[in-house]
């Protein structure tokens, strides 16, 4: 990062609208107003800058980060992908935090109130930092859906959530990772509420290369940031 | 452009445990929480408090604020700012509406300065929460700064009765404390950016 540069505006044809009526929580909480477009500043140019620095040894590792005295019940994955900007530069040294539901579909907060069991040896929550080529990998097990209240018989898909700062404010970015072939997506007010040419780009791909043997199935994901206009690059 | 944007998606109610575990009693290190000063940071001490509210005037109890504001003299901790900080402060605080009897968000902080000529001092906000599929950008401006709030080029794009919802209003004798309460809708909707 020599010279300030300009970030290319949220897509809203990618982006999720603010009010998605299916999804019921936005119809008191999404802004109705239409957003003020601002002159990107140092104060959007700039962000918080967390790295490698941050990581603890199992930060990584959610199969064993919260493991007391066994390993945790569950289907274990691994996850890979690179932060790319839509230029398909590589996003290097940036912190991802993740958090999910356990493989039975329960959040340790303590306001998941799910009639499903908690897992002693599952915490659900970690952190990484991409290298250098903006890759990041973290091991987790497959988390379960699980019911929520937004009407008769909800079901979120499993999905793991993620939250990147990347280079900026500007590019900060919060979202969920979805599985493949989930019967439940197509129902989920949460995922449909994405246009649909974008929709992709929510959900991992099985990757046997990425398959550890005899330990864990492996799933490529990667994520897009906000880039920079060439013609800001260029000024 | 080759790529398309990852869309966002909700933080969800459940995010507390490691976003903002430390804050929430979780077993986890957090990054960053409310205070985001401590007794070798330059700058006047401040307080930034206040509550999100919903459409129909309720309170949030699951919402998550972030800040990210320059030091006492303007500069941002980070490589794209030449100037640098050597202020102690990175600048970013993060906190949770779940832990406080009233929901509140309570920054320790430092009064930001001037990031440029014509610029008034300032705090950038996100906006996180349950029902929000994208988050929310703002700012926080101060209520004793009339005269450099009147000339700031963001603040003059707004339409001039919507200016007070980004005006935090200075109170305390001694300690400063300044109330930034953010209406996601209604009357009193905050005024939000397409940074
Ligand atoms: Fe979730």
């Amino acid at each position: 990062m020599d010279t300030p540069k300009t970030f290319n505006p949220r897509d809203w044809d990618t982006q999720p609208a603010y009010i998605v009526p299916e999804y019921k929580s936005t119809l008191l909480r999404g802004p109705t107003k239409p957003l003020i477009p601002i002159a990107q500043s140092l104060s959007e140019l700039t962000g918080p800058v967390y790295g490698h620095d941050v990581l603890g040894a199992l930060d990584h590792d959610l199969t064993k980060n919260g493991a007391k005295d066994a390993a945790p019940q569950g289907e274990r994955i691994v996850v890979t992908g690179r932060v790319l900007d839509e230029n398909a530069c590589p996003v290097p040294d940036t912190l991802i935090e993740i958090w999910q539901a356990n493989a039975a579909g329960r959040y340790i907060h303590v306001v998941d109130q799910h009639e499903a069991p908690l897992d002693p040896n599952f915490f659900g929550g970690g952190r990484c930092v991409t290298d250098a080529e903006g890759k990041y990998r973290f091991y987790t097990l497959r988390p379960g859906a699980y019911p929520w209240g937004n009407h008769h018989n909800a079901w979120r898909p499993s999905h793991i959530h993620l939250s990147l700062f990347g280079p900026a404010f500007a590019t900060r970015l919060v979202t969920q990772m979805f599985f493949p072939g989930d019967p439940l997506l197509d129902l989920d007010p949460i995922y449909l509420g994405t246009p649909e040419d974008a929709r992709g780009g929510l959900v991992a791909k099985f990757d046997i290369g990425v398959t550890e043997p005899d330990f864990a199935l492996g799933y490529v994901f990667d994520i897009i940031l906000r880039g920079s206009s060439a013609t800001a690059m260029e000024s | 452009m080759a790529l398309k944007q990852t869309p966002s998606q909700t933080v969800g109610p459940f995010f507390a445990y490691s976003l903002t575990p430390q804050q929430y009693g979780y077993p986890m290190s957090s990054i960053a929480d409310g205070a985001m000063r401590d007794g070798d940071t330059q700058g006047e001490a401040i307080r930034v408090e206040g509550r999100v509210f919903d459409g129909e005037g309720a309170v949030i109890g699951d919402a998550m604020i972030e800040l990210w504001q320059a030091d006492a003299q303007g500069r941002y901790g980070h490589p794209a700012d030449p100037r640098g900080s050597n202020s102690n402060f990175t600048g970013f605080g993060r906190f949770g509406t779940g832990t406080d009897a009233r929901s509140r968000f309570v920054f320790d902080t430092v009064k930001p300065g001037v990031i440029a000529d014509g610029h008034a001092p300032h705090i950038n906000v996100a906006v996180f929460m349950r029902g929000l599929l994208t988050h929310a950008y703002t700012r926080i401006y101060f209520s004793d700064e009339g005269p450099a709030n009147a000339a700031d080029p963001v603040l003059s794009k707004v339409p001039a009765a919507r200016r007070d919802t980004l005006i935090a209003t200075r109170s305390g004798d001694g300690d400063a404390v300044y109330r930034f309460d953010i209406h996601m809708q209604g009357t009193q909707e905050t005024v939000f950016f397409d940074v």
